[in-house]
């Protein structure tokens, strides 16, 4: 029996429809994007039920990571018109006697994620050129009794932009001391309300086991 | 690689073909699958949330202004102590109790039977109800209004509730960020009106460590 050759032809996939297809979601995952900013210490926020946005501006975050270090975000970055984060810095300079330069006070407002650097530190920080080279400065705010740097930052945040909320960004391993010092710290500067950061989670309540 | 091009075979005349003109776009696929992963990736669909909270005022001069006075048969202390446990009691410690303080129940963050959960709902479920009944008129659509006069109405019946308890809130040194802020979500959670965050007491802390078992800390035992 003769068998039957198929010609052989060459598999040419259309790809056209594909490529449309990516395309469409690549425009949109590029237009929607919001970079997710990476913050100096690892941090697991905690879950509530609250649904409530975090706002995007006029915002004081403080960040508390794990082994007890402060850090302290304005603003979330170089998205604010009114530039409240380098008078901030020059009023926190004022206060220590720093004078910072124009090109110092640009990488302040520009810098995208928390600081934990301590005022005296902070020039050789923002001179630094590479991120790694910066990550060393990043050794948290200090907030004792001695030199309460937190406590003038919160003072002078407050002063430069009285519309400011304060946010606390905790990791849900922090220990309660330290958030209890930083509340403390907070109020003493007539901060009372309080936004704390967390992801959301589903909550079930059954009432009729309830009532049995 | 998707394309295999078939050399034409035959004869010495060779024609010119027409055939339609081929892109290959297994490139530029390859760079769109590489981008469309990155972005994924690092693309923050979900927003953070945040939970408010409102502290009282520190009271800075004491002798002008007392804390306020509350019923203590209305009153739960919740304990947040180690290991993710709390520690709760009724009413208050009078100075005539030191010495042998009263006993303190354990809880955890569940939602099932040993969970503060049921207790903060078996306590307040008069309060607890009539928001559920509201918030079910409004899912139902027999209550047609904004979700601004929503809050505002659940945050009226919270304000005239008189029957359920007044919760106060306090922080063992063991106890961590992650269980301050389940507390407070519980709070939400039970629709419970009133509740505090206020600084333990030296006997509080005695209590939660007779009840956990660990030393007392000598900053307790000087006081």
């Amino acid at each position: 029996m003769p068998k039957i050759k198929l010609p052989t032809k060459s598999p040419h996939i259309d790809m056209t429809p594909m490529v449309d297809l990516f395309s469409v979601v690549l425009t949109f995952l590029m237009l929607t994007t919001t970079m997710r900013q990476q913050e100096p210490a690892p941090v697991d926020t905690p879950y509530s039920i609250s649904e409530k946005p975090t706002p995007d501006f006029n915002t004081l975050t403080l960040l508390l990571s794990k082994d007890d270090k402060v850090f302290i975000n304005f603003d979330n970055g170089p998205d604010t018109l009114l530039k409240f984060r380098p008078k901030i810095l020059a009023e926190m300079g004022k206060r220590y006697n720093i004078e910072f330069t124009d090109a110092e006070l640009r990488e302040f407002e520009k810098y995208p994620s928390s600081m934990g650097v301590p005022i005296l530190q902070m020039k050789e920080f923002l001179d630094a050129k590479e991120a790694k080279a910066k990550a060393v400065f990043q050794t948290g705010i200090p907030c004792d009794s001695l030199d309460n740097q937190l406590a003038l930052w919160v003072l002078f945040a407050r002063q430069v932009n009285p519309n400011i909320q304060a946010c606390i960004k905790g990791d849900s391993k922090t220990g309660f001391p330290i958030v209890q010092k930083v509340l403390d710290i907070m109020q003493d500067k007539n901060v009372n309300k309080f936004n704390l950061i967390t992801s959301l989670e589903g909550a079930k309540i059954n009432l009729e086991e309830i009532q049995k | 690689m998707a394309e295999i091009i078939q050399e034409e075979k035959g004869g010495g005349k060779k024609k010119a073909k027409k055939h339609a003109p081929h892109i290959d776009m297994t490139p530029m696929v390859d760079l769109m699958c590489l981008l469309i992963t990155f972005f994924m990736l690092t693309t923050a669909f979900s927003k953070a949330k945040v939970m408010e909270i409102n502290l009282p005022e520190k009271i800075k001069d004491p002798t002008k202004q007392e804390a306020p006075r509350i019923s203590a048969s209305r009153t739960l202390n919740l304990i947040l102590g180690p290991n993710d446990k709390i520690y709760w009691y009724p009413g208050s410690v009078k100075p005539e109790e030191y010495n042998s303080l009263p006993p303190v129940t354990e809880l955890d963050y569940s939602a099932e039977a040993t969970g503060v959960r049921r207790m903060l709902l078996e306590r307040n479920r008069a309060l607890f109800k009539k928001i559920d009944e509201f918030n079910q008129q409004v899912i139902s659509g027999k209550l047609v209004i904004s979700q601004d006069s929503v809050l505002k109405s659940i945050a009226q019946l919270k304000k005239i509730d008189d029957t359920g308890p007044i919760v106060l809130i306090k922080a063992y040194k063991k106890a961590n960020y992650g269980n301050f802020v389940d507390i407070l979500d519980e709070m939400n959670i039970c629709g419970i009106a009133r509740y505090t965050f206020v600084p333990i007491a030296w006997y509080e802390e005695r209590m939660v460590e007779n009840a956990a078992g660990i030393a007392p800390t000598p900053t307790a035992s000087t006081k």
